[in-house]
């Protein structure tokens, strides 16, 4: 547990370092907040969707998780290129830990960046519906941090490269995400993209949140969480297999 | 016989990248103990085999043994009987000095109560006590070298490699680092797996002597044996009447160019 909690550690210590990485990593979902809500707010509610700024929350709250924790995997790119990586793989920890402790640590950052998203929309007028459900909408968004960091770790760990990174994150982590119940509401949606939307699962942690939040539900909360059980198992197990393949 | 007991075996150990052979079907032994210098001209291949004895890069054929462990199959109990100071740097420039040398010590599970006296121990050894909580990234090159050696020698391992610990040092700390490891190859028996460019270096510290050049061990043996073999006075003379005159420079890969480029980058 010590070795899990340095690596931790060493996240926390460096991302308190860099406040540019603070600001430029809630920059974009803040951009989405007010770019969307005010510009597109006022028509979806003209339109009978009522209020978009509800709607709209948690589907940023998980674009912060979602690239925020992915793209903490670029991290290990750079311990790789600037070396440190090597000091970890050959100490007496298993990679699994190793991951592990790293992925917390990102994934820690990635939730107190979603969880300051969640405090800024306040004031855009914001509110939960049910206090009650915070908590258990938290714990939604760390399991989902703590996955896709792993996942993002392991991708890092086969590419072998920046440049590699970004594409595998232009090709699928970006229309996972504007494919998803994020932005729009699935049921009026064009039948295509209804369904590329139903079987994505990023849509199923959106409703999630969105059901938690402001009592809206698509696919049930049930439903919702079996899918992000699932999907936190499989990106897990993917980051570990990847990263346990890594050589420096 | 327990002194003379083999802690590093290596056979028939190939290294390919690509079509590239960098370690070619190399077998040595390391007795419990011992200084083992592995010496060779840049691209040689000495890097490569460190890397595949410490479970960093996997060998494409060939068998490895440190401490009665498969390096292979028991890669976590290997782990856990060698410590290593890179040739490359390997340091977190955003943590300070004290928090590289916790973090380590953490990893290779020092006790707790030990910790701080043998980080501040070490940190003065190396003269960096007096920045220990300034950030790596505002370090010279020396000082982050020094700090990657004291950090190599917080745990005490059974074998200890240093690949090229020397680069970059003032001769002050040379001498001091080269001191400190005699003594503890001394008192702990710790067995030491070293490489240099200097060839003073090997001579003075190290008790066996392998040449390797194209990933090929050419000669062994103590350096007395290395001069007679070649008709030698000093094992510079027997360095170079083995691996020829030529500059290695122009062999050196587009890769190789970039990580020294890279480093020199860094040192700044
Ligand atoms: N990851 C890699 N991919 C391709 N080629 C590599 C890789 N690592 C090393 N090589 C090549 O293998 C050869 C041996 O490299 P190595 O780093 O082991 O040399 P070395 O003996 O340590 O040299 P130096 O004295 O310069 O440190 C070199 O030709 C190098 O270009
Ligand atoms: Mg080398």
């Amino acid at each position: 547990m010590q070795e899990m909690y340095i690596l931790w550690l060493r996240q926390i210590r460096r991302y308190t370092r860099s406040k540019s990485r603070i600001i430029g990593a809630i920059g974009q979902p803040l951009l989405f907040l007010l770019a969307l809500g005010y510009g597109i707010g006022s028509i979806y509610q003209r339109a009978g969707g009522g209020n978009y700024i509800e709607f709209l929350v948690p589907g940023i709250i998980v674009q912060t998780t979602l690239f925020g924790a992915i793209f903490w995997g670029i991290n290990v790119i750079w311990d790789k290129q600037f070396g440190f990586l090597k000091e970890t793989l050959v100490a007496p920890v298993s990679r699994l830990r190793i991951l592990s402790g790293s992925a917390l640590g990102g994934a820690t950052t990635t939730v107190f960046q979603a969880a300051l998203v969640f405090v800024i929309s306040f004031a855009l007028g914001f509110r939960p519906t049910n206090w009650a459900n915070v908590p258990l909408a938290l714990l939604v968004v760390i399991l989902f941090s703590f996955a896709l960091a792993c996942f993002g770790a392991g991708l890092a760990a086969i590419v072998s490269d920046f440049q590699g990174f970004q594409a595998i994150n232009q090709f699928l982590i970006f229309p996972l995400y504007f494919l998803s119940s994020a932005l729009f509401p699935i049921e009026y949606a064009p039948p295509v993209l209804k369904f590329i939307a139903s079987v994505n699962p990023v849509s199923y942690t959106v409703d999630a949140l969105r059901t938690l939040l402001v009592n809206q539900s698509h696919f049930g909360l049930g439903l919702d969480l079996l899918v992000l059980g699932i999907t936190v198992v499989v990106l897990a197990t993917f980051g570990v297999v990847c990263f346990k393949r890594i050589e420096a | 016989m327990e002194a003379m007991s083999a802690v590093i075996r290596a056979s028939q150990l190939t290294k390919k990248f690509k079509n590239f052979t960098a370690v070619n079907n190399i077998s040595f032994t390391v007795q419990q103990g011992g200084i083992f210098a592995f010496l060779g001209p840049n691209g040689a291949g000495k890097s490569t085999t460190i890397k595949m004895l410490t479970t960093l890069l996997r060998p494409t054929s060939g068998e490895i043994d440190i401490a009665g462990h498969n390096v292979l199959t028991e890669q976590d109990a290997a782990r856990s009987s060698f410590g290593i100071v890179f040739q490359d740097p390997s340091l977190d420039d955003e943590l300070t000095a004290y928090e590289n040398m916790e973090l380590h010590a953490v990893l290779y599970h020092l006790p707790r109560k030990d910790m701080k006296q043998r980080i501040t121990e070490l940190l003065t050894l190396v003269e960096l006590e007096s920045r220990r909580d300034s950030q790596v990234k505002t370090f010279s090159g020396g000082m982050k070298r020094r700090l990657e050696i004291a950090r190599g020698l917080l745990h005490h391992p059974q074998v200890l490699f240093l690949d090229e610990p020397t680069i970059g040092l003032d001769t002050q700390t040379r001498n001091l680092l080269w001191d400190y490891v005699k003594k503890l190859n001394k008192s702990e028996n710790m067995t030491i797996f070293l490489t240099t460019h200097y060839l003073e270096e090997a001579e003075m510290v190290a008790d066996r002597i392998a040449i390797i050049d194209h990933g090929t061990i050419i000669a062994s043996g103590t350096t007395a044996e290395l001069l007679k073999q070649t008709k030698t006075k000093n094992l510079e003379a027997a360095y170079l009447s083995l691996t020829g005159k030529t500059l290695r420079d122009e062999e050196v890969s587009a890769r190789e160019a970039f990580r020294m480029r890279a480093r020199t980058r860094r040192m700044r």
